[in-house]
């Protein structure tokens, strides 16, 4: 049996209420790119994107596009005033040189101490890297944005990645559909629960144990 | 009153002798980035010599758009492709010549690959970095801990070649990029023996503030203009 949980909008929402006013967040292909959307503009939250964009946000409805304002999916974006531009190697000093705050990226597979496995199925013969391994090991902190386990049901988050890692042990958040997680060094803590998701049911798709903070009910 | 100072220019009249000495076996370093800054003009150029067993570097393998580095592909041109993200589903002709086995591929992190060239560019045999420690990338690599923490050792990136897009240039190989054009090009252009700018418009020299030039000249060998002068009967756009 599934549960329905939130919509693709609202765990954009659940990333964007998370995001501290004023920092500087990259989003990763996919999933984490509604999350520029999602975020409340007068929070001053800086998007950063791996080709050097660093302050970019949605396009206005009817706003003509420019074609060389792109986030990290090539889909067109605008600038915010105060925007700047760097070159690839500034724009990951930015990334591994602690300047950025969040990034925020889909998964193959989490584990419960925060490795991440995101870009090459255990099967595939080649895989693409792009930004994902330097944005992993180099922002301060790595939220997961993705569906809670794969089509044919199989676990997602798990205790020990059977992917080849991106980078261990920096994964600080998950958010799924059915939840938001935090990273804790004794395992996963649910922060969150959707409405009409209880706590047996996400128990049962994530494999290792979860503790619930407090706030948490149902 | 300042004299005007000899410039030897470095416009070239044709995307041909833009390439002139590209030659089998080179490597070639390719600016561009999801489609933006891509030196369209210079690949098409290059697919019309019989270079073959170039190792291109760039971003990706192509994404379906004319003048990409899907061209050489293409035309066979490549024995080897240094990049971070090869698997596009739009990087058609990549994947017809690497399902034959006619291209290896070295998949390398996009900011690694950055600081490969810049180091290549500033003289630097390379450098450690935490991108890719504790992942399969890790095996069989010099690693050390530096500051508590795990980093991998990678070395410069040099090319023969750099085809580079850029949105000004004047005759000194001065040059500003738009946007996100900018993107891997200035670190290609200084990590090549030969670096040729491709320009959206040829602007005086002089009439780029210097605090303005995002790429000084003594990274340029040629410039391309948006005007052909010379023989294009060879042209394919």
């Amino acid at each position: 049996m599934t549960q329905q949980g939130w919509s693709k909008d609202e765990m954009a929402r659940r990333v964007a209420e998370r995001l501290k006013p004023g920092s500087f967040v990259n989003l990763g292909i996919g999933m984490p790119a509604s999350v520029v959307a999602a975020v409340d503009p007068e929070d001053g939250i800086v998007f950063h994107c791996e080709n050097g964009i660093v302050g970019y946000r949605a396009l206005e409805l009817d706003e003509q596009p420019d074609p060389a304002t792109i986030d990290a999916g090539s889909a067109p974006v605008g600038l915010i005033p105060g925007a700047s531009i760097v070159a690839l190697d500034q724009s990951f000093a930015i990334a591994r040189g602690g300047r950025l705050d969040v990034t925020v990226l889909g998964a193959f597979q989490v584990s419960e101490k925060g490795d991440l496995a995101n870009w090459k199925a255990p099967q595939a013969d080649l895989a693409g890297i792009g930004g994902a391994m330097d944005l992993a090991a180099g922002a301060n902190e790595v939220f997961v944005m993705m569906r809670h386990t794969e089509r044919s049901g199989a676990l997602k988050i798990v205790r020990e990645c059977t992917y080849p890692l991106t980078a261990p042990r920096c994964v600080t958040t998950i958010v799924t559909e059915y939840a938001v997680m935090r990273v804790t060094p004794t395992g996963l803590t649910v922060e969150q629960l959707a409405d009409g998701v209880d706590r047996a049911f996400l128990q049962s798709v994530t494999e290792p144990e979860l503790s619930f903070a407090e706030l948490v009910t149902a | 009153m300042s004299k005007g100072v000899p410039v030897k220019s470095k416009i070239v009249a044709s995307r041909h002798d833009a390439i002139a000495g590209l030659e089998s076996g080179h490597s070639l370093l390719v600016g561009g980035w999801g489609g933006i800054g891509v030196p369209q003009r210079l690949i098409l150029a290059a697919v019309q010599t019989a270079a073959r067993n170039l190792t291109i570097v760039s971003n990706n393998c192509g994404m379906g758009q004319a003048g990409d580095v899907g061209e050489l592909f293409r035309a066979g041109m490549v024995g080897k492709a240094i990049v971070t993200f090869p698997t596009s589903p739009k990087a058609v002709e990549f994947r017809k010549r690497y399902d034959a086995n006619e291209v290896e591929v070295e998949v390398v992190p996009q900011g690694t690959l950055a600081e490969r060239l810049r180091a290549a560019g500033a003289g630097i045999g390379g450098f450690f970095t935490p991108t890719g420690a504790g992942t399969p990338l890790a095996e069989g690599r010099e690693t050390r801990v530096i500051e508590g923490r795990e980093q991998l050792f990678e070395t410069a990136l040099r090319g023969d070649f750099a085809f580079i897009r850029v949105h000004q240039a004047d005759a000194m190989g001065n040059a500003r990029f738009r946007l996100a054009g900018r993107g891997f090009n200035p670190l290609m252009a200084g990590a090549a023996k030969v670096t040729v700018v491709e320009a959206d418009e040829i602007v005086p020299v002089g009439s780029i503030a210097p605090d303005d030039v995002h790429l000084s000249g003594v990274f340029v060998d040629r410039v391309l203009g948006p005007e052909e002068i010379g023989s294009v009967e060879e042209g394919v756009e």
